[in-house]
Formats: structure tokens, sequence, C-alpha cells
């Protein structure tokens, strides 16, 4: 049995490191004085940190990005919970189906998808639009709210809402004051999920860009396509401690609100 | 007119040919009963007998397929769940897992648009009546399920409704804390002077509960009556088998004048009643009417007796509690007190009882079925 | 008649006992019918993907004329047989590292006490927290010549290894990407495995590797198909990582249905290799779909 157990953790020490190795050898490459992305990096610089914050191409991607990506998660969080709804409230099999359907985003083929999206806004004038990015955005977006206010509604117990109507409670007070605060978790995950996938979205925006609307990954495929600028490194980091931050933060709040 | 601050606070409930289907299966077939106002009125029967949709039905919950429900005097049919003012306690508890207690119990004063010192006030009352004030901040988590079950409670009475209707709120808790909690639901409704409906397959606790109990099977109603009543006068079989310990006899029947034969394994037993309509009779005991005596001894002519053999003695404390099988193979369940002679297993023995404490019932299949 | 109503609230506006029956039919008649509140994202679905899908497939049999020609031009090169079969053997490989990798990391996190379970469930989430275009560029300097790989290879004695621009580069980076998506479903199924059920073969006389190859493997079984093919589909549909990392000998699907629109505007054989990847796509899930079910539900514990 010993000997098995060292196997075990050496062989997921191993894979653990495999997981986690990229994202890190981020970090030390992007105080790289040097414009390469030769390891190991050499001497320290903030100049690509600087780069990120001066250069007009990287802030505005950045900053569409994140625009589109606040729209996303409101809209998508709303359709999403919607239908995660309406679905909970369906007995008959035809739920399963609607489900199903609608969590196919998830599954078709980012490039199919994307060349199909640039032929439609080609014809509709919304290729390089904000509104562009939002409907194939949100549409990416949705199965994963769903899935995740649907986990939450799997462990809302509906009989409460029998109980707020016997105390007085109509279907929308009891909506407010039961249903929503219980499942607010999972509408919340869903929302981060929405944002993070919007602001990470590479393959149909890729497609549906134009110089005038560039989003934050746009920008970095096509720096690291054109003229491997180590701004990337920066930027990654950037993204890594922003994220690590919120994630700590919600764990932090989540473990307190627990008791 | 509105309500004064009396006794007399009660609503009382009107049941009239409530049928409910779905689809193919009939719920409830044709009920009717009357709640008095202020009464504890028990909802009896087994699983699917149809007395947990009749009070889903009252509260609002499930629509009748025809028939008339009135509270109070008015008809509510169509009114829907949060307009009816009615009381509900659950099974399962039902608190809400994100408020606290006092939120809990504040919440129907709070739809009410009460303002705050009074709701806090009626909020303290509600949960010093079922002793759980002291919990006020905690959350439902945090308590046990008794504990969690008063809560409820509390909320249910909180707003004053005329009608309190409680579905197996005990069910889920274990024997002693039930025990304890059914003397606290019958002070509370003493003090509260609300009519109750009480939802329960455990016929103990109907009899403890009670003012009169309602018999369910099979979507209809057996018979409403006393703890007492139902005992002593069963109207049908099932009513017999399910309230209380009973010994039924079938036999080949013969009626003269007043009187029915029953012939049992050879033996005769007279019963001092008929039947009306020509129903195949079958007679039913009650364990302590029921004496024991050595085989063969003579016997009074009022009597009825019948030979068997123990085949089980319990002893109980208070007495002993002894299976008979008979000659035909049915079985006799039999109380005796302590000073009673005593008696193991394999005895012969004679089961005696007066005529006049055997109950003629029309023999009745669905009885059987029901309870197993 | 005096009941029902309890008045003790002073001016109060709360719900009160009816007065009319027929008060809200239009609300009733949407809770009759919950499907309508889907009805949004039904109708985003139709306009962005079910529309534009849509539209490629017909433009693969109408252009340049109305026909079946860019389908027979796609089965009848042999680059595109060739891309296509690559694209499988990947995608086939990469899940069968992901179903290596993941099949100990998964029963590790549930035998583990919850502290050292946090740690491991980080390393799964943490890749998630990079933008998936810097996580490649990541490997990119991971595997280059002078990458870190090679680095440390050579440091210690080895020659190099060719890895960025090789098929095995792109497996390792896609299986990287994706291994999260083999471990979270294989952990979900392994929690719910009662491990008595592991002691009670034992007791009855089974070795541990044969109680683990009778009672564990087949109960987590649903865990492997259900990763495997979510694994394998996305796989098939990558385009960044093996972009990225691929050279020309290791081009799949993807790029050539990009290359075939956005370089030679050639809709109708771009579309036609579209509806290729999206065809094999729904039939793998078709015949997937029933080896993830879960057929042994009495043997989760509670």
């Amino acid at each position: 049995m010993k000997p098995f157990r060292i196997i075990l953790g050496l062989f997921c020490l191993l894979v653990a490191i495999w997981l986690v190795l990229p994202t890190l050898v981020i970090i030390p490459m992007s105080f790289n004085e040097k414009k390469s992305l030769a390891f190991p990096p050499s001497g320290f610089t903030w100049h690509w940190y600087e780069n990120f914050f001066t250069n007009p191409d990287w802030s505005s991607s950045f900053f569409n990005s994140l625009r589109v990506a606040a729209i996303v998660a409101v809209t998508a969080t709303i359709v999403g919970t919607l239908a995660a709804l309406g679905l909970s409230r369906m007995k008959h099999a035809g739920a399963g189906i609607l489900r199903a359907i609608l969590i196919t985003p998830m599954v078709v083929p980012g490039v199919v998808l994307a060349i199909g999206i640039y032929a439609v806004y080609l014809n509709y004038q919304l290729v390089g639009t904000t509104l562009g990015f939002v409907i194939a955005h949100t549409m990416l977006a949705v199965p994963f709210v769903l899935i995740a206010v649907s986990a939450s509604l799997e462990v809302f117990d509906v009989r409460l809402e029998t109980a707020a109507a016997s105390l007085g409670a109509n279907r929308l007070t009891t909506f407010r004051t039961i249903t929503l605060p219980l499942i607010l978790p999972g509408i919340l995950s869903g929302l981060l999920f929405a944002f993070v996938t919007s602001f990470d979205e590479i393959i149909v925006a890729l497609f549906i860009t134009s110089p005038y609307l560039k989003t934050l990954p746009v920008q970095i495929y096509t720096s690291i396509t054109r003229d491997a600028d180590p701004t990337v490194t920066a930027v990654g980091t950037i993204i890594f401690l922003a994220t690590s931050l919120i994630i700590t933060g919600g764990l932090i709040i989540g473990s307190q609100r627990r008791r | 007119m509105t309500t004064s601050k009396t006794r007399e606070r009660g609503a009382a409930i009107d049941i009239r040919n409530a049928t409910k289907r779905y689809g193919s299966f009939t719920a409830l077939d044709d009920v009717s009963l009357h709640i008095k106002p202020g009464e504890f009125m028990t909802l009896l029967g087994p699983s699917g007998s149809g007395k947990t949709t009749t009070l889903n039905v009252v509260a609002g919950f499930t629509d009748l397929t025809s028939g008339e429900l009135s509270v109070g005097g008015e008809s509510i049919l169509g009114v829907p769940a949060h307009k009816r003012n009615i009381g509900v306690v659950f099974q399962h508890y039902a608190l809400f897992p994100h408020m606290t207690v006092g939120k809990n119990v504040a919440y129907p004063l709070t739809l009410r648009g009460i303002e705050k010192g009074e709701r806090e006030k009626r909020v303290r009352r509600a949960l010093d009546m079922v002793k759980m004030a002291d919990f006020a901040h905690r959350y439902p988590s945090e308590l046990s399920g008794g504990q969690q079950q008063r809560v409820a409670l509390a909320r249910a009475i909180v707003f004053d409704p005329p009608l309190l209707l409680m579905d197996e709120p005990l069910g889920a808790l274990d024997k002693k804390l039930r025990e304890w909690l059914q003397l606290e639901i019958k002070r509370i409704h003493r003090e509260l002077g609300t009519t109750f409906v009480y939802v329960t397959h455990d016929q103990e606790e109907a009899l403890v509960l009670s003012d009169r109990i309602a018999v369910f099977n099979q979507g209809r109603i057996e018979q409403v009556g006393t703890g007492r009543e139902l005992y002593d006068e069963p109207a049908t079989l099932f009513v017999g088998k399910f309230i209380g310990e009973s010994t039924t006899l079938r036999g080949n029947a013969e009626t003269s004048g007043g009187e029915t034969s029953l012939t049992v394994a050879g033996q005769r037993i007279v019963a001092s009643n008929k039947l009306a309509n020509g129903a195949k009779p079958v007679i039913l005991l009650r364990p302590e009417k029921l004496s024991l005596a050595p085989g063969n001894k003579p016997q009074a002519d009022s009597q009825n007796s019948l030979t068997g053999n123990i085949s089980e003695a319990i002893y109980l404390g208070s007495g002993s509690k002894y299976q008979v099988t008979l000659r035909d193979g049915s079985v006799a369940i039999v109380r005796a007190p302590l000073e009673a002679q005593q008696f193991a297993i394999g005895d012969e023995v004679d089961l005696r009882w007066h005529i006049s404490d055997c109950k003629l019932l029309a023999d009745d299949e669905r009885a059987d079925l029901t309870l197993t | 008649m005096s009941q029902t109503i309890d008045t003790t609230a002073p001016g109060g506006s709360g719900p009160r006992q009816a007065n009319g029956v027929a008060a809200q039919p239009r609300r009733w008649r949407l809770a009759a019918y919950p499907s309508l509140l889907a009805l949004p994202a039904v109708l985003l679905l139709i306009a962005a993907m079910a529309y534009p899908l849509l539209t490629i497939v017909s433009r693969s049999f109408s252009e340049p004329e109305w026909g079946l020609q860019n389908y027979v031009w796609f089965f009848s090169t042999d680059v595109n047989i060739q891309v296509l079969l690559r694209t499988f053997s990947i995608s086939a490989w990469v899940t069968l590292v992901c179903v290596i990798a993941a099949y100990p990391y998964a029963y590790l996190m549930t035998v583990v006490g919850p502290r050292m379970r946090l740690v491991l469930i980080l390393c799964v989430l943490v890749p998630f927290w990079v933008s998936g275009v810097v996580r490649t560029l990541a490997w990119v300097i991971l595997l280059q010549d002078s990458g870190v790989i090679n680095s440390v290879l050579k440091a210690i004695g080895f020659g190099g290894v060719k890895l960025i621009r090789t098929p095995t580069g792109v497996v390792i980076g896609m299986a990287q990407v994706l291994l999260p998506f083999m471990i979270l479903p294989l952990y979900s199924v392994m929690r719910g495995i009662d491990l008595r059920l592991v002691q009670a073969a034992r007791s009855l006389g089974a070795r541990p590797a044969l109680a683990f190859w009778q009672v564990y493997l087949p109960l987590s079984l649903p865990g492997v198909f259900a990763g495997a093919i979510i694994v394998f589909i996305l796989a098939l549909g990558f385009y960044i990582t093996p972009a990225l990392l691929g050279g020309p000998r290791s081009t799949m699907l993807s790029t050539l249905v990009q290359s075939q629109v956005l370089s030679l505007l050639n809709w109708g054989r771009g579309g036609a290799m579209g509806v290729v990847l999206l065809v094999s796509t729904f039939i793998l899930l078709a015949l997937a779909a029933p080896l993830m079910r879960q057929r042994h539900k009495q043997a989760s514990r509670s």
C-alpha cells in the first residue's frame, strides 16, 4: 500500500506542475529586459507594464474587452437565469430537450460558429461593433449561466415557495424575498463565468474584430503572431494577479458568510 | 365585522362533495366534512388516502376538480393561497434558511405591512408561546428538528390566522420529542382558540390531540367522530382496524331474529345484532375486552368462547399481551391485566368475551389491503 | 360574518381574504407556461447560432454554384483527408493523455483531507485565471528550442528535443488546457462512489488490485466517458493552440477552415469543412450520450 501511495503522490505532483507551470512562467518573463521570449529572462524592467498602460493599442483593447464583458455579463445573466427558472418549472420531457439545445454553443466548434457569425454580421454591418460582440458573446455565455443557476436551483427547496404563499406572499414577492436570495450564489457565479467567457473569448472575436474595435485577446493574439511583443507577458501577469485577488476575496467572504 | 379578542377566533370550514382527479387517479372522491369554529380536527389515514390532498385544497395549493369549499361561511374556491390568510405548518418545517428565526417569524407580518414596533411585539409573543424566544437571532440550520418545528409553528400563528393547517408536523421527529410536542400543540390550541386541522397517519397521535377525527381511506372519509366513538363504535371494518388494536373473526354466518351467529372452526359464537343489507359479516374485538381461561373450563351464557393456543406472550410492565392462534389459523390479540392468570407459549386456552362486547361489521377486503 | 380577517394591523395593506375569485388570470397563465421564461435564450440562440450555422450550411452547397462540389473537393483532396485524420488522431491523443493524467489526480482529490483537496482544486482552476491566449504563449515559451523544457534537459545532460511546431508539442499544450474538463467530471463521479464498497470487496477476499478493477473502475467509468467526450469534442474544434504551437505538419481542421474563409475568401469550401467538423461533433455526441448515463445510481453514498 505504501509504495502505491508514494507513486500516486509523485504522479499527481507532476500533473499539478504541468497544470500550473505555464501560468507561473509568464511572471518572470514579464520583467525580461530583452525584447524576446527566450528563457531564462535576463535583467529586470517595468518597461512592458509601462507599455501596456501607455500604448493606446493595448489600453483601448483592454477597455473594449472590459466594456463588452460587463454588458455581456449582465445580459447573459438575465437571459440565462430566466431560462434556468423556466426549465426548473417545466415538468414534461421537453425540459430536458430544451436544456440540451440551450447548451449547444458549448460544443459547437468555435471556428464554425465564428465563420457563420462573420457571414451574418457582414450582411448586417455588425462587424467591429460593440452590439455585434455583445450578441455573439452573450450567446456563448448563456450556457454557463444556465448551468450555474440550474445547479443552485437543484438544491433549492421549492416547498419554501409554497410556505411563503401560505404566509401571504404573492409570486413576485416570493421570488424577491425567498427564491432570489437563495439562488443568488448561483447567479453570481453565472455572472462571473459570463464575464470571463466574454473577456477571454478569442475565436469569434478574431473574425468579427475591426481596426476600430479590438478586444484584448485579439490584441494579444496579433502581437504574438506579429512581433512576439513581451507586453503580452505583462498583461498575463496583471490578469493573473487581478483574478487571484478577486478569487481570494471571494473565498474569504464566502467562508465568513457560511459561519 | 371583525374578530374580537375572545375565544371565538376560529373559522368554520365546510367541504362539500369535494372531488380531485389526477388523470384517471381519484385522490378525493366526493368528500364532505364540516369543521366547527375552534375545533381540533385530525385527518387520519394511511398514505395516499386523500388526507394531505384535502389539506392542500384548503390551503390553496391544490385546486378541486369539483365540489365546494368555504372557510368562515365564504367560498374560497379560486382564491390563491397567499390571499387565504391560513396558517400552514409543514412536515419538512420549510423555514427560510437565509433568515434568522426572528426574521422567519416576522415574515408574514412584514408582508402585511405591519409597522416595526408592533411586529417585534407580536414576534416576541409568538416565540414565547412556543418557548423559542431565546433563539430569535439563530439561523434555522443551528436548530434541532423539534426547535425548527416550533419556530415554524410560531411563524404560522403570528399573523393570527383563523385556521391553522398542520401536515404531519411531527413526522420527522423521534418518539419522545413527538409526544412532548403533541402536548405543546394541544396547549397552544387551547390558548389560541383557532381552528386546527391536523394531518397524520399515526392513530395514537390523532387520539391524543383531537376533538374529532376524520378517518380517510382511498380518497373517501370512512367516519368522522371523537376518538372514543371511533374506537368503540367503528362504522366500518377499516376504521375498526386502523384505530387501536383489534382481532377480526370470520366464519359461516347465520341470522335469526336480531342475532347473528358465526361458526369459527366448528365453534359457534354469537353477536347480539345483525347487519342491515345481507353483507358478509365479520366480528371485531378489542384486546382489553378479551379474557383468557385455561382450556375447557365452563363458561357463562352471556359469553362467547373460542379455543386456541398461546403463540406469543409479551410482558409489558402494566400487564401482558398475548397472541392466541385459533383453530382456524386466525390470530387474536389479548391484553390481560397483571393480576389475571399468566400463560406460557403453547398453553391451550379459551378466548372469552361478552356477547355485547363484539362489534359486527360488514366485511371489506379493502380494509386489509390498505393496511399492509 | 365574524371571522377570517385579522385587523390588528393598523392600516395594513397586506394580503387580505379574497373578495374576488378571478383575480389574476394573466399571471397564472404565465405560471402555466414556464417555458416562456426560456424564450429570450431561445431567440438569442436562433439569431446568433442557428441562423449563422444555417448560413454556412447553405453556402457550402450553393457557392460558387448549387451542388455537392465543395464536399466532393473536400473528400477527394489528399491534404484535406490528411488534416481531417490528423485532427481526429491529435484529439484522440489529447483525450488519452488527459484520461491517464486525470484519473489518479481525481482519485487523489477524493481521498485527501479538505485542506489538501483545496490545494488540488486550486491547481486545476489556476489555468483558468489567465487568458487562454496568454496561456498558449506560455507554452511557446516553455516548448521552444531555447525554452524552459529544453534548457532543463540540456542542464541535466540530455540533448534538446524538438517540441514546438510538432504534433507532440500541440498535444502537450492542448492536453494541459483541456485537463480540467477531464478532472472535474471524474472527480464529481468519484466523489459519489461509496468507498465502503471497495472495503466490502476486500472483506470478501479480493486483493486491492482486483477490488479496484472489479468494483471501483466500473463505477467510475461514467465519469471517464463524460470527461473523455467533452475533451475530445473540444479538442476537435481547437483553433488557437494548434495555430500557435503547431507547424505545417500539425495543422488541424479549424485552421484550414479559417484560412479558406479569411485568406482565400472561399466560403463554399470553408463552409463545407466547417459542416464536416460540425457533423462529426454531433455524431460523436449522439454516440456517446448513452455511455455517460450513470447506471449504478444505488452505489452512490448519500
